[in-house]
C-alpha cells in the first residue's frame, strides 16, 4: 500500500476533495505518512502583499488556507507535514515530487474549460504528466 | 529569512541570474520605449535610464533580484514638466529625485510605509494600470482597421503562446513575427522611430542644460518629489514581494539610498527617473533570477541589444507595443481588487477608490496616494473618536455608575461632555474609566468640565479604573481635583 502520500493543494475546494482522497488512502497503511505540499507563485504573492498590512498579516492568512485541509488529516488521526514553497505551482510541484520521492501524489482539479486551459494552463495536467509516480487528479 | 554576504548576492547563482537577467532585458526594451512615450520623451531617455538605473542598482540596491528601471509610474509624472519645459528640466528634476531619495533613505523612511493603508496600494496598483491603458488608447483605437488587427494577433501570441513554448519571452517573438510581417509586407504603419529615435551609442556625462537658479527649482522641485515618493513606494512595495517571493530579506532603507543614488547619475547621463518594477521583477524571478548579477545582466544586455540592435528597433510597430503594454496592464492590475470591494470595510474601499479616482483625474499617482492617505486618516480618527458613555444597572434611576469606552482625545472629547448633559441627581457618582485611555489635554479637558458642572450640582464624583498612562495625565493636568477633593 501507499506509504508516502503528497497532496499538493492551493486552499481550493478540489484540494479539499484531494486530502480526503488521500485519507482514505493513508487509512489503508498504518505507516502512512501524507505532506500536504502549498505553493506560492509570484503572482499569489504579489496579491497576499498588496492586500496585507504587514508580513505577520500575509502569514496569518496563509495559514487560514492551509488549517481546514490539515483539519481533515487530524481528525482522521492521519500522520501528516505542511509544507510551503515559493514558485511556479506545476514546476515546483513536480521538482519538489521527484526529488523527494513519493509513493503517490494526489491533486485537485480546477475544472477548467477548454480556453481557460489553452490560457492559463493545467497545473495537474502537468503534474500528472511529469512526476514519477503514480498521480491521482481528484475531481 | 536569511541574509547572504554581498559577494553571494553577487555571485551565488551565477547561471540562473545570467538567463534571468537576458529574459529581462529582453522584456525591458519595448517598456522603456513605451515608458519614453508616455513620458513625451525620446526612447533613449528611458533606455538609458533603464540601462543605468539597472547597472547602478545592482551594486548599491538592497534586494538583490529587483529590477528597477525606467517605469510606467514615473514616466506618467514627468508628462507635465516635459510639455512645458523640455528634457534638460526633465534630467535636473531626475537628479533632484535622487537627492531628495537620497535623504528620504539616510532618515531611514522605510519604518513610514506601514503607514500608507493598504487600500492607498492597492488604488496605487489600479490607477497606474488604467493610466499606463489610457496612454495606449490613442495607438490602437480610431487609428485604422490593421491597427486591430495587430494589437489582435499581438495579446494572442502573449497569452496563448506560454502555454506551449516558454524558452522565448512571447512579447519578444510577437515584436519579430509582426515586425518582420510588416517591414516584408510593407504595410503603412506607424512605429517607434516615427515618434523618436534611437541612437547606437553609449551613454555619456553631461550637465543639464538649465539655469542654476530659484526659479528652475521652483519648477522641478513638486516633480522631483512626486518622483521621489512615487518611485519609493513602487520599490519598497516590490521589495516586500521580493522577499516573500525568495525567502530572503532586504535592506529596505538601503534600497532608498541605492535608488538615490541611482538617480542621480542616471541624470547626468541623459535617462529618465526610474524605480523598481513588479512585473519585471517577477519575470526576473520567475526566470530563475536570484542575485544582484541578474539585475546587472538586465541592464547590461539591454545596453548591449540597443547598440547591436537599435535600427531594428525602430522598426517596431506601435499597435505591436500598445498590445504589449495592454498585457502589462492586465498584469498590472490587481484583479482580486473587485473582491476586496465587496468583503473589505467600506472605509477601506472608499480610501481605495478615491485615491484610483484622483490619480485617473490628476494623472498623478502622488496626488491620489496623498489623499488616500489623508482620507484615511481621517476614517481611522472617525473610527477611534466614538467615545461611548453607558450607565449601569439597565437604566435604573438609582444606579449611579457610568462606564466609559474608547479613546478620550481632541476628537471625541465633545461626545464626551455632553454625554452628561442630564446627569440626574443622585448620591455619589462613580464614572469607570476602566475601558477607555485619556490621551491628551482635550481628554483631559473634558473630564475637568465635567467633573466641575456635576460638583457645582453638588454631587458627589469618583473616577476610578484610570490607567497609568491616563492617570497620569491627570493628575498633571487636572483642575478639579483641588475643588472636588478639598470640599468632599
Amino acid at each position: 500500500m501507499y506509504e508516502k502520500i503528497l497532496v499538493a493543494a492551493d486552499g481550493s475546494d478540489h484540494s479539499k476533495r484531494a486530502a480526503h482522497e488521500a485519507v482514505r488512502m493513508a487509512k489503508a497503511n498504518p505507516q502512512a505518512f501524507v505532506t500536504l505540499l502549498y505553493v506560492i507563485d509570484y503572482e499569489k504573492a504579489r496579491t497576499e502583499i498588496l492586500h496585507s498590512q504587514s508580513s505577520d498579516e500575509v502569514h496569518f492568512e496563509r495559514r487560514k488556507h492551509l488549517v481546514p485541509l490539515e483539519e481533515i488529516f487530524r481528525s482522521a488521526g492521519v500522520d501528516f507535514e505542511t509544507k510551503t514553497l515559493h514558485g511556479v505551482p506545476g514546476p515546483t510541484i513536480v521538482k519538489h515530487a521527484n526529488e523527494t520521492g513519493y509513493d503517490v501524489v494526489l491533486i485537485g482539479s480546477r475544472g477548467l474549460n477548454a480556453l481557460q486551459e489553452m490560457v492559463l494552463g493545467s497545473v495537474s495536467h502537468k503534474v500528472a504528466k511529469r512526476v514519477q509516480a503514480p498521480v491521482i487528479i481528484v475531481k | 529569512m536569511n541574509t547572504l554576504s554581498y559577494k553571494e548576492q553577487w555571485f551565488g547563482n551565477i547561471r540562473g541570474d545570467i538567463l534571468a537577467g537576458i529574459v529581462v532585458a529582453l522584456a525591458l526594451i519595448p517598456e522603456a520605449i513605451a515608458f519614453s512615450i508616455i513620458a513625451g520623451v525620446d526612447p533613449m531617455v528611458g533606455l538609458y535610464a533603464s540601462f543605468s538605473i539597472a547597472v547602478i542598482i545592482s551594486f548599491v540596491g538592497g534586494r538583490p533580484a529587483m529590477i528597477s528601471a525606467a517605469t510606467g509610474a514615473m514616466a506618467l509624472a514627468m508628462v507635465l514638466l516635459v510639455r512645458d519645459h523640455g528634457l534638460d528640466y526633465l534630467l535636473a528634476a531626475t537628479i533632484l529625485t535622487g537627492v531628495l531619495q537620497l535623504i528620504f533613505g539616510v532618515l531611514k523612511i522605510a519604518r513610514f510605509m506601514k503607514f500608507v493603508p493598504r487600500a492607498v496600494m492597492i488604488g496605487f496598483v489600479n490607477s497606474l494600470a488604467i493610466l499606463i491603458f489610457m496612454a495606449q488608447v490613442p495607438f490602437i483605437f480610431g487609428v485604422n482597421a490593421i491597427t486591430y488587427v495587430f494589437v489582435g494577433i499581438t495579446l494572442a501570441i502573449v497569452y496563448i503562446l506560454p502555454r506551449f513554448f516558454t524558452a522565448i519571452p512571447a512579447p519578444l517573438i510577437a515584436i519579430l513575427v509582426l515586425t518582420g510581417i510588416v517591414m516584408y509586407s510593407g504595410i503603412d504603419m506607424q512605429n517607434v522611430g516615427s515618434l523618436g529615435t534611437i541612437s547606437q551609442t553609449l551613454p555619456s556625462f553631461f550637465i543639464p542644460n538649465v539655469p542654476f537658479n530659484f526659479e528652475t527649482l521652483q519648477i522641478i522641485f513638486p516633480t522631483a518629489l512626486a518622483l521621489s515618493i512615487i518611485g519609493l513606494l513602487e520599490s519598497l512595495l516590490t521589495a516586500s514581494i521580493l522577499d516573500d517571493a525568495t525567502e530572503t530579506d532586504s535592506d529596505k532603507n538601503q534600497e532608498a539610498r541605492g535608488q538615490g543614488i541611482a538617480n542621480v547619475i542616471t541624470g547626468f547621463f541623459g535617462g529618465m527617473a526610474g524605480c523598481a518594477m513588479i512585473g519585471q521583477s517577477g519575470i526576473n524571478v520567475r526566470s530563475g533570477g536570484r542575485g544582484r548579477l541578474s539585475t546587472f545582466t538586465a541592464g547590461a544586455f539591454l545596453m548591449f541589444l540597443i547598440i547591436v540592435l537599435g535600427n531594428w528597433v525602430v522598426q517596431i510597430p506601435m499597435p505591436v507595443l500598445a498590445g504589449i503594454m495592454v498585457m502589462v496592464c492586465i498584469g498590472t492590475f490587481d484583479w482580486g481588487s473587485f473582491k476586496y470591494l465587496a468583503t473589505a470595510p467600506k472605509a477601506d474601499a472608499i480610501v481605495m477608490l478615491l485615491t484610483v479616482v484622483v490619480v485617473v483625474y490628476t494623472h498623478d499617482l502622488s496626488k491620489g496616494v496623498f489623499a488616500g492617505v489623508i482620507l484615511s486618516a481621517l476614517l481611522f480618527a472617525a473610527k477611534i473618536s466614538k467615545v461611548d458613555v453607558r450607565k449601569e444597572g439597565l437604566e435604573s434611576n438609582t444606579s449611579n455608575r457610568y462606564t466609559i469606552h474608547g479613546q478620550l482625545f481632541f476628537a471625541s472629547s465633545q461626545d464626551f461632555v455632553s454625554a452628561f448633559d442630564k446627569v440626574e441627581a443622585s448620591e455619589g457618582i462613580v464614572l469607570d474609566f476602566s475601558d477607555a485611555t485619556v490621551w491628551d489635554d482635550s481628554g483631559v479637558g473634558a473630564i475637568d468640565r465635567v467633573m466641575n458642572k456635576l460638583q457645582a450640582q453638588g454631587q458627589t464624583v469618583e473616577i476610578v479604573g484610570l490607567n497609568a498612562s491616563s492617570q497620569k495625565l491627570v493628575d498633571k493636568l487636572a483642575t478639579y481635583g483641588q475643588a472636588g477633593k478639598s470640599t468632599h
